[in-house]
């Protein structure tokens, strides 16, 4: 697609993408990048997988099987940092990559040669974290979570992770930027703040959390570095630091980074759901507060991580009910789900069979959160499988599901191709039950008392454990599928419309499928017919 | 492209804030403990001894228990004489420390303090401890080391137990700096 504008002088904007490799490492294009982003994605999603199964085997019985504790340990660190900034976090960058300048009636983002390198640091900085299994003294084993004094008795690794973290950072924040810029100077005129699609919203306030803390995590792990290597104390005792403050700052980044693997889900949710229940979203300004709420919200409760290290009560108290306040506005964001397919002509297609499961599934993380905030209760809990339990219900089937769920209901856009139903619904139900199977149990060993992070048990947790890992072994290889789907429906298939599904509103349904390399290059009207938060027009 | 530039510079400004304002953490961290005794840490309120002049309450009888612990690794014993007082706030108390370097070389330690409940952290005052500065052993010396503190009366009358921590740690590397 190359119609010419007389007056566009930017001549490079007419080529398509370049032959050969270098179209990928040169590109600055939101769809290339969108997609290296997507393929990124997915392969850390697997390496984080393999290790999470090495995990799920050792815990398949009592006893120590095939692994030693301290290569345990490493697996269970590198899982959660493979999965958070590798599987998760590229997962939704790359989605807005694709679809945040289509859904805006933008060309492209703001700053694509940023782009570029936001994303191309990403590979780097997981070689190098990578790199850490094979460095003496194993890699990093103290918890995704980095506490010192443990953290600074790693091997070689610590300085490799650190500077691993740096660079994920640094793509984090560009990428962010970037997305500002993008949605603030960028939309099509009409397109209002109040009439963008809930996933420019979410990625917006997503966008803002990482400008503010990204920054923050970095100065937590370079103080790391300097007591290590540079002789401060600002987490050592014996210099007059305090090991209990790192567990302050790194919370302050690490309860909003919660938030940032799931607004954008709670985005994609909120574009899939009107779409399949033909209807316009319920209550789409209350959807745009709740997630401010949420962000605002995400600042003030970072405490509630560290009940158990001794706090004054009145300081367990806010933190409790700060906590507890952070239901409000996701009941009000469920709740506006369910109202949405009320009486709504609903099918299930993929896409939407992944969102249903979202807002099953994701409930019972929330649940089990409010569970956990409740102090006396957490200081049971704390460090207990049922901890892993919630944070895999709302980092699993919700986060992971709605990117799944956004694969399935963009891929048609992407590709000009619908993918497989038949397939995508087999991946749906194996996914589902699995996950279910995986983590459930989880529950009953956590309040059973089995705590988290070992890779030997007590005899009494053996059943719930053996039925855990033939889930995650079930929920693993069922991603195979979503792979054979995906690649299948890039290679052919039944040709798909531009408007791809028959409630599809918004922008990007308004240009042809397979989306042109160059989409929206003169900035389109916004027709009331495709702004997704315009009143029912009919009850 | 302007209008970027300038959205680009004020969220590069913002980033750059929030990068210091981790720092920053570490000060307000410090400011805040000290004021809320949270953490326990504001335990050491150092006073000269001729300054204090509560009066003092001999129907009250407080309880302060010791507990001395040395970090892992760190080959040195450290033991209170009393790990239990009973004592009437307002007057002054001595409690003698006993530690000893076991090692074979010189080494410098630091005891790092602590208490609970971090309510009747503003109420204990210390005229005298080990805690204040780091403390050079050299190779097998043994030391007592007094630890002389006065309990405010206004104490809030529900607290009757005060639990003193001390952890020694090792502080050889950061005393060479």
């Amino acid at each position: 697609m190359s119609e010419a504008h007389a007056h566009d002088h930017h001549d490079d904007h007419h080529h398509g993408p370049e032959p050969g490799i270098m179209r990928w490492i040169k590109t600055t294009n939101h769809k290339d990048l969108g997609t290296l982003y997507m393929w990124f994605s997915f392969t850390m999603f697997m390496i984080g997988g393999m290790m999470a199964l090495v995990i799920r085997a050792e815990l398949f019985q009592p006893g120590l099987q095939f692994v030693d504790p301290g290569f345990f340990n490493s697996m269970t660190t590198m899982h959660a940092l493979v999965m958070i900034f590798g599987g998760v976090m590229p997962g939704f960058v790359g989605l807005a990559n694709w679809m945040v300048p289509m859904m805006i009636g933008a060309s492209d983002l703001a700053l694509p040669r940023i782009n570029n390198w936001g994303f191309w640091i990403l590979p780097f900085a997981f070689t190098l974290l990578l790199s850490t299994l094979f460095v003496d003294g194993g890699a990093p084993a103290a918890g995704w979570t980095m506490y010192p004094p443990l953290v600074l008795q790693s091997g070689d690794s610590l300085p490799l992770l650190i500077f691993a973290v740096h660079m994920m950072g640094v793509s984090s924040i560009t990428g962010a930027i970037n997305i500002v810029v993008t949605i603030l100077n960028m939309r099509a005129p009409g397109m209002t703040l109040l009439k963008m699609p809930l996933f420019v919203w979410t990625w917006l306030i997503t966008a803002y959390l990482l400008i503010a803390v990204m920054p923050v995590l970095a100065g937590a792990v370079t103080m790391l570095l300097t007591d290590r290597y540079f002789g401060t104390s600002f987490f050592s005792a014996a210099g007059g630091g305090d090991p209990v403050m790192f567990q302050h700052i790194f919370w302050f980044f690490g309860h909003p980074e919660v938030y940032i693997m799931i607004l954008p889900a709670f985005g994609i949710i909120s574009m899939i759901i009107p779409v399949f229940a033909r209807k316009t979203l319920f209550g789409y300004d209350s959807m745009v507060y709740a997630t401010a709420s949420i962000a605002f919200l995400s600042f003030i409760v970072w405490a509630h991580h560290m009940f158990t290290v001794g706090m004054p009560v009145a300081a367990e108290l806010f933190f409790m009910f700060a906590t507890m306040l952070i239901a409000v506005p996701t009941g009000v964001k469920v709740f506006n789900w369910v109202a949405t397919m009320w009486k709504g002509s609903m099918s299930f297609e993929t896409p939407m069979l992944f969102a249903l499961a979202f807002v099953f599934l994701f409930t019972i993380g929330g649940f089990s959160g409010l569970m956990l905030a409740i102090v006396p209760a957490d200081f049971q809990y704390h460090d207990s499988y049922f901890v892993v339990a919630h944070f895999h219900y709302v980092l699993v089937p919700g986060a992971v599901f709605s990117i799944m769920a956004g694969v399935y209901f963009w891929l048609p856009k992407w590709t000009g191709h619908m993918y497989d139903e038949k397939l995508g619904k087999l991946h749906f139900w194996l996914s589902t039950i699995f996950v279910n199977v995986t983590f459930f149990p989880q529950h009953f060993s956590g309040l059973a008392g089995m705590p988290r992070r070992i890779p030997d048990y007590a005899t009494q947790f053996a059943e719930f454990n053996m039925i855990s890992s033939i889930g995650a072994f079930g929920f693993g290889f069922s991603q195979l599928i979503l792979l054979f789907v995906v690649i299948k429906c890039i290679r052919g298939g039944q040709p798909a419309t531009g408007r791809v599904w028959e409630g599809a509103r918004g922008l990007e349904w308004s240009i042809p499928s397979p989306a042109p390399y160059h989409s929206f290059e003169t900035p389109p009207d916004v027709p009331d017919s495709e702004v997704t938060s315009a009143q029912e027009q009919h009850a | 492209m302007k209008k970027h530039a300038k959205t680009v510079s004020l969220l590069g400004v913002a980033t750059v804030a929030m990068f210091g304002f981790g720092f920053a953490l570490v000060p307000l961290y410090e400011v805040l403990c000290n004021i809320t005794g949270l953490n326990g840490r504001s335990d050491s309120i150092v006073t000269a001894a001729d300054e204090i002049d509560y009066q003092l309450d001999p129907d009250r009888l407080v309880t302060v228990q010791f507990l001395t612990d040395v970090n892992s690794g760190m080959p040195w014993d450290f033991s209170a004489r009393q790990t239990s007082i009973q004592v009437n706030p307002g007057k002054l108390n001595t409690v003698v420390f006993d530690a000893t370097n076991r090692s074979g070389q010189d080494m410098v330690g630091q005891a790092v303090p602590s208490m609970r409940p971090s309510e009747a952290a503003g109420y204990l005052r210390k005229t005298e401890c080990f805690c204040f500065t780091q403390q050079p052993f050299e190779a097998g010396e043994q030391r007592q080391m007094p630890m002389r503190f006065v309990i405010d009366p206004e104490l809030p009358a529900r607290v009757d137990t005060i639990s003193l921590s001390y952890t020694f740690f090792d502080a050889t590397s950061i005393a060479a700096n």
